[in-house]
């Protein structure tokens, strides 16, 4: 058993660990140290590259460069012992469709090595805290999207990994099922390493202990919630609700705060300083008649938009 | 044993696909019964020539469903999951092997059976016709896991062909020598001509191991050879 790492408190440690798809660079020689027990969110938008780091850490994808640990042991010299530790609830549903909810959960505790007793525990527990009890006995194909991605998930758990990956665990759920996922994950919280990609600000926030916010493969900023709104805090968000908004009274405006984002019914502006009346009298001179405006607490979306200039949700 | 109960859920898939399963015991045994009346003009269809030929065809569906059943779960997010388990490549090609063991002895007792109430004689030791054709039968379930761990499961049907047709060239019901020595040469290069050379010169020339020992190798190697190599590609597939 290689155990490299010095810091027994760390479960996870990469280095420059890179992944190139020939000549695209999909993850960017990214540095990361997640503490044991630590609930740890990649956030970012489509494409940043948060599957491909998940699985240069589940030993499913080979990096290009750099390396990773998890628990100390190398992920590429000793898949076996990382995989012994962990487990992944991939970013697409995954089932086997033709057994049912039980079948599923018993074929993931057996591959593991758990007793029949043991997996007949545990999957009962996961089924009553999924919500999926009353219907373990159908063929999972005939369940709802939501019933598949919670069996799913219930499915990374059977193993009781001490590390668990979440690839976008709430992806296609309604607002409902995404809630109650939630809550699910924070029973979990402090109990086991979990990594989490997202790119729901609401679900990073309200769920991770600390956030990466990742884009073009690149780690751009790392901290508690609280601190990375924090390093945009001496930024004020202005919202304007107004009709007949025009491309250029935007443009116009942008000239003075260029960090500008378009939402539903107006426009939110965020600066370092804002002059409330000048932007009104712009505003007006442009004829647009303004319905409202407000201040409003950063989000972890305007941190975004500050670091890289485009929005997460598009 | 913790691929064991992987096989179990490969067991399962196999069962739903019922036309491929059904086709693997129909096919050969339709075609056992068309041909077999020819035997009085033709004596490569004489059940002892016909039934290890028609065996063989059998055993080219064990290649495409397994192949089919690796594929698919190879397209689908549930093998990641399960590659995240603690499991070897050898274990992984267990699993998506072992269902098909049974088929394969069932579909011989099945044409044997036939063939033995169509007047199947025997001059050797069957225990060592079915020796060869169960070595052989892995033989085509390697095939199918060199298939299955390389191949889309869009491509899989024209494997499935390739191995039919070098199955049938490889003299399944006819004499190879009808297409010269060349042509011969090059198909006793592959495991198929050998089999059944073997169980048809202990059938019908009550040959003993001895005699039938190089065609014995050929098969026992080629097996081992699918194997290896199905393993080597499916790890090749593991950590891409
Ligand atoms: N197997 C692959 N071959 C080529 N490009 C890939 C492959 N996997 C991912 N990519 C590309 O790498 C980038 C990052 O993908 P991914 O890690 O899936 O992003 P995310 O999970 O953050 O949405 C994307 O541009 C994607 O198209
Ligand atoms: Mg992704």
């Amino acid at each position: 058993m290689s155990n490299t790492t010095s810091d027994n408190r760390i479960a996870i440690q990469t280095s420059n660990i890179s992944r190139n798809f020939g000549d695209f660079i999909a993850v960017n020689g990214i540095d990361l140290s997640i503490n044991k027990g630590e609930l740890f969110a990649l956030l970012g938008p489509n494409g940043a590259g948060k599957t491909t780091t998940i699985k240069m850490l589940c030993c499913l994808l080979r990096p290009t460069s750099g390396t990773a640990t998890i628990m100390g042991h190398d992920t590429l010299k000793d898949p076996i012992a990382v995989k012994q530790i962990i487990d992944l609830s991939p970013q697409e549903t995954a089932i086997a469709e033709h057994l049912n909810a039980w079948e599923n959960l018993s074929l993931m505790g057996r591959i593991h090595g758990f007793g029949k007793d043991e997996v007949k525990k545990r999957s009962e527990e996961l089924l009553e805290m999924m919500g999926l009890r009353s219907r373990a006995k159908e063929q999972v194909r005939k369940y709802s999207g939501g019933m598949k991605r919670r069996l799913s998930i219930a499915m990374a758990l059977v193993s009781d990994p001490q590390v668990l990956f979440l690839d976008e665990p709430t992806l296609g759920l309604d607002p409902q099922s995404r809630r109650s996922t939630w809550e699910h994950i924070t029973e979990l919280k402090g109990k086991k390493t979990i990594v989490l990609t997202t790119h729901y600000l609401e679900e990073a926030d309200s769920l991770a202990d600390r956030i990466a916010i990742i884009d073009e493969g690149n780690i751009i900023a790392l901290g508690t919630p609280g601190e990375l709104k924090d390093s945009i805090s001496d930024m004020q968000v202005m919202v304007v609700k107004a009709k007949s908004l025009t491309n250029d009274a935007i443009e116009g405006l942008r000239k003075i705060y260029p960090e500008i984002k378009e939402v539903d019914g107006g426009i939110e502006i965020k600066a370092k300083e804002l002059n409330f009346n000048e932007i009104v009298d712009y505003l007006r001179s442009k004829e647009v008649v303004i319905e409202s405006t407000s201040q409003k607490q950063v989000t972890l979306d305007d941190v975004f938009l500050h670091l890289t200039g485009k929005e997460l949700r598009e | 044993m913790r691929f064991l109960a992987l096989a179990q859920r490969n067991f399962k898939e196999m069962f739903l696909d019922y036309l491929s399963l059904g086709l693997a015991m129909g096919l050969p045994i339709a075609l056992l019964l068309i041909l077999s009346p020819i035997s009085k003009v033709e004596v490569m269809f004489s059940p002892a020539n016909l039934a290890p030929g028609i065996t063989l065809f059998a055993f080219v569906m064990l290649q495409f469903s397994s192949s089919m059943i690796l594929a698919k779960d190879r397209d689908s997010a549930l093998l990641s999951r399960l590659l995240t388990a603690p499991l070897k490549p050898k274990d992984f090609i267990s699993a998506y092997s072992l269902p098909y063991i049974p088929v394969a002895i069932i579909q011989t007792a099945l044409i044997f059976g036939i063939a033995a109430l169509l007047g199947l004689e025997t001059s050797g030791n069957l225990g060592l016709v079915f020796l060869v054709l169960f070595i052989m039968s892995l033989g085509y379930i390697g095939l199918g896991m060199v298939a299955g761990s390389r191949l889309t499961y869009k491509q899989v049907p024209y494997a499935y062909t390739a191995v039919l047709l070098l199955t049938i060239f490889g003299g399944a019901w006819f004499d190879l020598e009808v297409f010269g020595s060349g042509f011969q040469s090059v198909m006793n290069l592959l495991p198929f001509a050998h089999a059944l050379d073997a169980t048809r010169d202990v059938m019908v020339q009550g040959a003993g191991f001895s005699d039938v020992a190089v065609d014995f190798y050929w098969v026992m190697g080629y097996t081992i050879v699918f194997f290896a190599l199905g393993i080597f590609l499916f790890r090749r597939k593991m950590v891409e």
